[in-house]
């Protein structure tokens, strides 16, 4: 919306220069977004608050620079000619909740012509070129004082007479702008006779608008219910400078003023008689005054407002006050009235063009937003009670950090999800969205792995090949009538891993990254057991991926993206990926690591060169050796795994290094030997030997 | 090659005459020699115990001499043999130093070659800011506070003083779960809009005082361009007690301000609407790059569009409508709400000037931030 500040300056005697008034009326909630022009010609772009229906318009602005400035404001006050001719006009409100109020006139005998050169260079502030003079002066109207109007070819009309009803089944109307709706029962229309010529509150109908053949007018001013107009507008997609303002709440109090208005405009250019003022008011809306009390005003702004400010800037905005007078009681027995200097409470008159006051509050705010906010202390509360903490915040950030510390950057991808993606990636039910943004994404992502998928994939296509994600975030699943939220963790490792330099080549990332990167994480929360079980879902290799398993319960599945997927995503390098079920993993406790004596005795080493079955993972070797329970073991480690050449199909030969230490003493190299036999004896129980 | 000469005569001069010449030829050899190899030879060709230079001395010299000359030769090949072993044992010393130093020398490296680099983890720069926002209010005693992104009708709009069927959800294009026809209107489940749910639910559990900040993702039906993305994420603010004024509202938003952006930072309040709060109040911040003069190196400051000032939070004091909604008596108590936009802020000091940077996951932006 625009506003000419020399127009306002019609109604007000501002003596600020433009922009400071744009300032002004910026600081007291009526927001200049933007000046253009210059001199006369300066049109301010407004943007009005949806609460502000009264200050879309001219003199509902230069009422608030009445209030800033406490100036006088001018009245519109139409002059009509002193005779009026009488004739009987019927209005029937069939819809009372639905049209408080009804203002017609005619005028008959009127010439359409071109407008005057001044409304037509009003008009133009909104870009609307002149029509008519009679349409224009209904939106001359519009931007002067805000009151959507709309004006009858009263010939076409049938009956003489209006009707305000709801749309019956099967109605058609053909609106303004050309189009023919079908009405919905729902619908509130103005109808004459037969049949509905305007669709209350949003537009006008064709068949009835002022054409160069015009000769009599109806002018109609009413008020109609903002839901109503609302829905109205909505079904028939439409949104027009009367729906904005309707359902916003226009002003119940001006519809004889505006009706007034439009029809002294015509009769400046049009000529013609004018007819009576029919007023047909259904419904009254004049509320009751609000109590407003000073120690309210203290308790919600902090701090006093003069009562000279107070009277002045409510006044100034259209509000009545009067005093309240209370007395106060104190002590026991004796009644003591105190004589009040300052009122202490007010009654509040709301005017009709302010729908959006309706409480104590309300008023206190339009006080404090002319008072100034700036013109407030700053202050700090103070308080009582304690921070504290979400359940899971500590085990969220450390795991946050645990993440970062291993080397991967943190990611945050969008929330939606492709139908296929949601299907491939688990086997929970996906919750679709009924206006999607897009026909690619419309539904909730049920995992985090298709959206890193997709970072990976655009990092690839600029270049970049060796990366490392993660993300922590939400996914969703349809949970009967509800969706639920699953706090999830996803992170990938592609491409080359290990600090490059010059003098020295980087690894391709294996499987071992991936299960090291997540035994760290594990490591986080206490455990009873951690166990790797292959493989994991479909989407990763089966040769090459595993379920997580935390205390019996599947907290994770980590591998690489099955290459039959990553050909589908056009991913040419190998994939690893994990997601972690966050819910599952915090409700780990977070570990606390313990001390463990240091010994000061040596380390004896043995390495043993093995040969075992395929079928013999390396977990059941490392529990068949734990279960000998020899406490000076200290440490079992892999060294080197090797397959082919002289080892014979369906058998991998193993280096295992055993470390034995004691806290207590020096070991003796015949203890160390006996050990070594009981586990060669063990290994040799899963079919193992020694390689010769 | 210097042999150990047979003696014709013991004399003293004789003696000091062949002493002096093997006296010399020894240091010109040891001073000849280069490496550990030379350096072994040398000391075999000296000290070697068959046929080594002092064995032969000994033979030569000591072995030939006449009775009355033995205790004269044998002084002299005493001193010889000491004068050999000091010879020897520094050039051992000089070749081995040298050799420390070629070592060294071969293993130089050039320490104009840049350093090697372990990959670090960035933190992404939304949720740096984000938790920096979040710690400014956790310092000043707020709680953290979180709630669901798929939200009911209720919680996200009507209890929050939306009424169904208001202008006021114009402003807030919203994502809704298909398939709830049948639900009535509240029940509804749509993409939470803003971090303002979580208000309600927290006053509905506790009563107050209540001082909670609520950091999170949010969703609106906003078309994806270079300021706009469906996604977002906000942090919200909640107080609420018997003695919240608007004076604290003013006072905590500039204290948190100063805090985010440095002390020189002035705030400035001006009204607006949220159907939540009333009153309701944008907040502003003097520019942090300009420092609110709006002009930077002689030209107009691009942050702040030379305005000096920057928009950055929406607040004000909870509205008594919102207040009965959460089952709390807004007789009693009062209080106040702010948030803020995470990727404003971010964008502000970072300079990133396209919003959809934050959700690619391009690792060439996200390492920026190390």
């Amino acid at each position: 919306m625009r506003i000419s500040p020399q127009w306002l300056r019609e109604f007000v005697d501002v003596t600020a220069d433009d922009r400071r008034l744009a300032e002004d009326l910026t600081h007291s909630g009526i927001a200049v977004e933007g000046i253009t022009g210059t001199g006369e010609s300066t049109v301010f772009e407004m943007d009005i608050t949806t609460n502000r229906v009264d200050a879309m318009n001219h003199y509902g602005i230069a009422r608030e620079c009445a209030a800033i400035y406490d100036l006088d404001l001018q009245p519109i006050k139409p002059k009509l000619p002193a005779f009026i001719r009488e004739e009987p006009f019927p209005i029937e409100i069939l819809e009372p909740e639905l049209c408080a109020r009804y203002t017609a006139r005619v005028i008959s005998g009127i010439r359409i012509v071109k407008s005057p050169r001044y409304i037509a260079e009003r008009l133009m502030i909104e870009d609307h070129h002149g029509i008519n003079n009679v349409a224009d002066a209904t939106n001359y109207v519009l931007m002067e004082m805000g009151h959507p109007t709309h004006a009858f070819d009263l010939d076409l009309l049938e009956g003489d007479k209006i009707i305000v009803r709801r749309a019956r089944a099967g109605e058609k109307l053909k609106t303004l702008d050309g189009v023919t709706r079908e009405l919905h029962p729902e619908d509130l229309v103005i109808a004459d006779a037969t049949k509905p010529v305007g669709l209350a509150g949003v537009m006008g109908g064709f068949d009835s608008m002022i054409t160069q053949a015009t000769r009599n007018v109806l002018i109609e001013a009413a008020w109609f219910d903002p839901a109503t107009v609302r829905r109205t507008a909505r079904r028939h997609g439409m949104h027009t400078d009367a729906s904005h303002r309707f359902e916003r709440g226009a002003d119940w109090g001006a519809t004889t003023l505006a009706c007034d208005r439009v029809a002294e405009l015509i009769l400046e250019t049009a000529g013609g008689k004018l007819g009576a003022c029919h007023d047909a008011v259904a419904r009254d809306l004049t509320r009751l005054p609000i109590q407003l009390d000073r120690a309210e005003v203290i308790r919600i702004l902090g701090q006093e407002i003069p009562s000279n400010d107070l009277t002045r800037i409510l006044r100034r905005l259209g509000f009545a006050l009067t005093w309240e007078r209370s007395s106060s009681s104190t002590g026991s027995g004796t009644t003591v009235v105190a004589v009040v200097e300052k009122p202490l409470a007010y009654s509040v008159e709301i005017p009709t063009w302010r729908m959006d006051v309706e409480r104590e509050i309300d008023v206190i705010e339009e006080i404090a937003r002319v008072y100034g906010f700036n013109n407030f202390e700053n202050t700090l509360p103070t308080f009582s009670g304690a921070v504290i903490e979400l359940p899971h915040a500590r085990a969220e950030t450390l795991t946050r950090q645990r993440m970062l510390a291993l080397g991967y950057d943190e990611a945050v991808s969008s929330t939606f999800s492709s139908a296929d993606d949601t299907r491939h990636f688990t086997g929970t039910e996906a919750v679709p969205l009924e206006n999607p943004l897009s026909d690619e994404a419309p539904v909730l992502r049920n995992s985090l792995a298709p959206g890193m998928l997709n970072m990976l994939a655009w990092n690839f296509n600029r270049g970049a090949n060796d990366v490392r994600l993660f993300e922590m975030g939400n996914a969703f699943s349809q949970n009967g009538d509800a969706v639920a939220h699953h706090r999830r963790l996803c992170f990938a490792a592609t491409g080359r891993t290990g600090p490059a330099g010059a003098d020295r080549a980087p690894l391709p990332v294996t499987f071992f990254d991936l299960k090291g990167d997540a035994e760290s994480l594990l490591n986080l929360f206490a455990s009873e057991s951690i166990k790797f079980e292959a493989p994991a879902s479909a989407y990763f290799h089966p040769g090459r991926s595993a379920r997580v398993l935390l205390n019996r319960h599947v907290v994770a599945e980590l591998g690489q993206l099955h290459p039959k997927f990553a050909a589908e995503r056009k991913l040419k390098q190998e994939i690893w990926l994990a997601e972690f079920d966050l819910d599952r993993l915090f409700a780990a406790p977070l570990r606390s690591p313990r001390y463990q004596r240091l010994s000061r005795f040596p380390v004896i080493e043995r390495d043993f060169s093995l040969v075992l079955d395929d079928g013999v993972a390396y977990e059941k070797l490392r529990r068949t050796i734990e279960a000998l329970k020899i406490q000076e073991l200290i440490s079992i480690s892999p060294q080197e795994l090797f397959r082919g050449g002289t080892v014979l199909q369906g058998k991998y030969s193993l280096l295992l290094r055993l470390t034995f230490q004691s806290v207590e003493r020096t070991l003796r190299d015949d203890e160390v030997s006996a050990w070594s036999q009981q586990v060669i004896q063990a290994i040799e129980s899963l079919g193992g030997a020694l390689r010769s | 090659m210097y042999t150990v000469p047979t003696l014709d005569e013991f004399s003293a001069s004789a003696l000091d005459a062949a002493a002096r010449e093997l006296t010399a030829v020894l240091k010109s050899e040891s001073a000849a020699i280069s490496g550990e190899s030379e350096w072994k030879a040398l000391r075999d060709r000296w000290m070697a115990r068959k046929n080594g230079i002092l064995t032969q001395l000994n033979d030569k010299w000591l072995k030939a001499a006449p009775g009355p000359a033995k205790r004269d030769v044998g002084q002299r090949v005493n001193e010889l043999k000491k004068i050999v072993e000091e010879q020897i044992d520094s050039a051992q010393a000089r070749v081995e130093a040298s050799a420390a130093v070629a070592q060294n020398e071969s293993e130089h490296v050039d320490v104009t070659l840049p350093g090697t680099r372990r990959k670090l983890g960035t933190e992404h720069p939304l949720i740096r800011t984000l938790n920096e926002i979040v710690d400014v209010f956790k310092d000043m005693g707020y709680s953290v506070a979180e709630g669901p992104e798929v939200e009911t009708d209720y919680y996200n709009f009507e209890s929050l003083n939306f009424p169904p069927n208001h202008p006021a959800r114009d402003t807030q294009d919203t994502l809704v779960i298909a398939g709830q026809q049948n639900k009535p209107a509240r029940e509804r489940l749509l993409m939470r809009t803003h971090t303002s749910p979580v208000q309600i639910r927290v006053m509905e559990k506790q009563p107050p005082p209540i001082r909670i900040v609520i950091p999170g993702k949010v969703h609106r039906a906003d078309t994806a361009d270079a300021t706009h993305s469906p996604i977002f994420h906000q942090v919200e603010g909640l107080a609420v007690d018997t003695n919240i004024t608007f004076c604290d509202l003013k006072g905590t938003l500039d204290y948190a301000m100063k805090a985010l952006f440095g002390s020189s930072v002035k705030t400035r309040f001006y009204p607006s609407f949220f159907p939540f709060t009333e009153p309701s109040a944008d907040v502003q911040i003097s520019c942090f790059k300009c420092g609110g003069t709006g002009k930077l190196d002689g030209g107009r400051c691009s942050l702040c569009k030379a305005s000096g000032w920057i928009e950055l939070l929406g607040s004000g004091m909870v509205d008594p409508n919102v207040f009965q909604f959460a089952g709390v008596d807004p007789k009693k108590y009062s209080g106040f709400a702010f948030g803020m936009g995470v990727e404003r802020i971010a964008m502000l000091k970072y300079g990133i000037d396209d919003i959809q940077l934050f959700y690619q996951g391009d690792v060439r932006f996200l390492e920026q931030f190390a």
